[in-house]
């Protein structure tokens, strides 16, 4: 392989035709097979991990895998497979990759591909297709993968020319991790990964329909500025976008700055450290009552990468009703989508924050009442449950956790174990907690971690777990033995779909239709099985020894702490409700 | 309220598709959708007709602007733009009523294009009230069968869309 640093003009029958002038290019000598073609393409983008399943015709492909340094994670269920690429490209920041075959295979993608989706991460998924001649005529495992994740892909493309290969991967890498990030699948027909080729890689790619960097608007900034220094009760609401744009130091100046308490979203949850003093931690649903009522009766609001989701925003009409609304967001179309923005200002949020950091000076007047009032709702109404000697609290495991381990990489699966991890853990850095937070996936949390683990080996990584969601995707226990990945699942064992559960006993007169799942599995057992370890915790003294067994064993660990049954998340605020209309523990029995 | 969008667009399989899906899963409703090659064989334009406030207006324009294979959108305010769709209509037509349509037709400056001994096949071009009125006044003949595409868009006078991409 050779590098040409030369004007090189592409062309090929159904792609455009671009040059590029003094880019450096990757060419090979001699023709090579589209399989070898894709393995160096990956290579090029930095590909070190794969997580993939192989099949009927990604046979080429798993051939020139044997031989590659790439890594490639044998996960026992697609969906895992792109939930871990989800996982990976959470902890570290860069693309994950997972890789599928045709039909089923392709199919058994779409739950993980969808959740990426929803939180903007960056991951590209390869499904192999049946070979082009038999495309459309209902092959044997032919499904449309491109058809089926057009709503859910960022963007998708089915490769049909061997040639278009080395473009369609530049493109899909750079699609997936600019602008907002999100998922790109690539369908390569088989016939494709055994066609040969001249292979030429091109050193960056150009898009007349795709422009991620749109820049800052200094106007804007000014206004938003000004909009600052006018308010008296400014609150900050950091998303997602924080993290995703490595944003939280500037975020952190600007609070201290202004002097403005800040929430966050459950994405935006690592984006603000929550030992300062200023943070709210989290808002909306299951939010604290003091990070609500702050956004209820500010007079601005400071949106920062977020996208006023309803488990957010309660009753949008009550939302917020004081506020002029600041939305920084690098995505024009979330601006006005669920809520009125007084001012919009798009673009990278780091970016946005610097210029909007060098326009303000630090502000000591303002908001001593505004800051008194909202110590007084934190003393007033901090997050508490009731704890026992008898039966362990849920919540009393995620503290127990934080106090063992406060460095970890915390995972979730989704429901009341999720809420409870938000709530308890403290979290200071970002890229700390990994969560399906858009799309509610359960089965989500343990093959994200596995991702997590793989892409930072030297972190500790727990799995904080609801023993239904667990169920989802605990066959990946079996991916853990095999391939030695070392995390904690943390089961909160309450026996119940929890999160129903809860909702039936609030909304539908305690009746449990399906939602008991007890005495259906020995969690201890099945860890052994996958020759891995298994503990039990039954009393609240056997928790700290149980989390620092599990921390100081050489491999994957099952914890199943026994809680309480009938434990609810709050503070809760009814779907469609105001966010400052709040159940409490007790207040409902 | 209507809006007319000039759509430039990849000429890529798959284009029209990820542009429909995108309004039925974002539950904006299409009034008129035309697609054709431009003058470069590498983009192809949609002139789309959608009904709403500039709110949705709004979104619909930023959420295909995320198409990757979306290159530029222009609103053509119906002051500022012309418009034109074409219709076949299939007219009962004897030879008592025949020379009385094509009377009409030719008021309208539509023509005849196929004859047969009970019906006439009118082309008829024109914004959506020329269409819709020869429509009325042939009807008392008895239309057996009416076609129409999709309307077509330009600006008047000099301005074009998306003209750095063409």
């Amino acid at each position: 392989m050779r590098h040409c640093p030369k004007t090189v003009y592409f062309i090929s029958s159904h792609y455009r035709i671009v040059s590029h002038q003094e880019e450096e290019t990757t060419v090979t000598d001699t023709p090579i097979s589209g399989a070898k073609a894709l393995i160096n393409c990956l290579k090029s983008e930095g590909v070190d991990t794969i997580f993939g399943y192989p099949g009927g015709v990604l046979l080429p492909l798993y051939d020139e895998l044997y031989d590659s340094d790439i890594n490639h994670i044998l996960v026992r269920h697609e969906q895992a497979g792109a939930h871990a690429a989800d996982g990976y490209a959470r902890a570290t920041g860069k693309v994950g990759v997972c890789l599928a075959t045709s039909g089923p295979g392709a199919t058994n993608l779409v739950t993980g591909i969808a959740n990426a989706y929803m939180d903007s991460v960056p991951v590209v998924a390869i499904t192999g297709q049946v070979p082009t001649p038999m495309i459309g005529n209902d092959a044997f495992q032919e499904a449309d993968i491109t058809g089926i994740t057009l709503p859910i892909t960022k963007h998708n493309y089915l490769v049909r020319d061997v040639e278009d290969l080395p473009w369609i991967v530049k493109e899909a890498f750079y699609i997936a991790s600019t602008g907002r990030p999100g998922p790109v699948l690539i369908d390569l027909p088989k016939d494709i990964t055994t066609d040969e080729f001249e292979f030429i890689y091109p050193g960056r790619t150009y898009l007349r329909g795709y422009h991620p960097d749109v820049g800052i608007d200094e106007d804007a900034v000014k206004r938003a500025a000004s909009m600052i220094l006018d308010s008296e009760c400014p609150v900050i609401y950091a998303g997602g976008g924080v993290i995703i744009s490595d944003s939280s130091s500037e975020l952190l100046k600007l609070a201290e700055t202004i002097q403005a308490p800040v929430t966050t979203t459950l994405l935006g949850i690592g984006a603000f450290p929550q030992s300062n003093p200023l943070s709210l931690r989290m808002l909306g649903m299951h939010g604290t009552k003091y990070a609500n009522y702050a956004v209820q009766e500010s007079d601005l609001l400071i949106a920062i990468g977020a996208r006023f989701d309803d488990r957010v925003t309660g009753k949008v009409d009550a939302f917020a009703p004081h506020a002029k609304v600041i939305h920084i967001d690098i995505d024009p179309a979330e601006i006005g989508k669920n809520v009125r923005v007084d001012l919009p200002v798009i673009g990278d949020a780091k970016k946005i924050l610097q210029s909007l950091n060098s326009n303000l000076q630090k502000m000591q007047s303002r908001s001593g009442a505004w800051l008194g009032k909202i110590d007084a709702w934190k003393k007033k109404h901090p997050l508490s449950y009731v704890q026992s000697d008898e039966v362990i609290k849920p919540q009393y495991v995620v503290q127990e956790i934080h106090r063992a381990c406060p460095d970890a990489i915390i995972v979730t699966e989704v429901g009341q174990n999720q809420m409870w991890a938000a709530q308890y853990f403290q979290f200071e850095n970002p890229r700390t907690f990994i969560t399906s937070g858009g799309l509610g996936t359960m089965g989500y949390g343990f093959p994200a971690a596995i991702g997590a683990k793989v892409g930072c080996p030297d972190r500790t990584v727990i799995d904080i777990a609801g023993d239904g969601s667990f169920q989802m995707t605990s066959q990946e226990l079996a991916t853990v033995s095999k391939s030695d990945i070392k995390v904690i699942v943390a089961i909160l064992n309450n026996s119940y779909l929890g999160m129903v559960r809860q909702w039936q006993e609030l909304f539908f007169d305690e009746r449990y239709s399906y939602t008991d799942i007890s005495q259906s599995v020995d969690f201890v057992k099945l860890a052994e099985a996958y020759n891995l370890v298994g503990i039990r915790a039954e009393k609240p003294s056997e928790v700290p020894s149980a989390i620092s067994e599990a921390l100081s064993a050489d491999r994957t660990v099952v914890i199943d702490f026994v809680v309480d049954p009938m434990e609810n998340v709050f503070p809760m605020v009814p779907a469609g409700a105001a966010i400052n209309e709040i159940l409490e523990q007790g207040a409902v029995a | 309220m209507r809006h007319t969008l000039a759509v430039l667009v990849e000429n890529k399989p798959g284009v029209l598709a990820r542009v429909s899906g995108l309004f039925s899963r974002r539950g904006y409703n299409i009034e008129s959708l035309a697609v054709g090659m431009t003058e470069n064989p590498e983009i192809s334009r949609m002139t789309i007709v959608v009904e709403g406030d500039d709110r949705v207006l709004a979104q619909v324009t930023s959420q295909l602007s995320k198409l990757i294979d979306v290159i530029s959108i222009s609103d053509l305010p119906p002051s500022e733009s012309v418009d034109r769709g074409l219709a076949l209509l299939k007219v009962a037509a004897d030879t008592d009523t025949r020379a009385e349509i094509m009377q009409i037709a030719s008021i309208f400056r539509a023509k005849i294009i196929d004859i047969g001994a009970e019906t006439l096949v009118i082309e008829v071009t024109g914004d959506k009230g020329k269409i819709g009125a020869i429509e009325n006044m042939l009807g008392r003949f008895g239309i057996k069968e009416v076609v129409r595409t999709g309307r077509v868009a330009l600006h008047r006078g000099t301005k074009t869309v998306g003209g750095e991409y063409r």
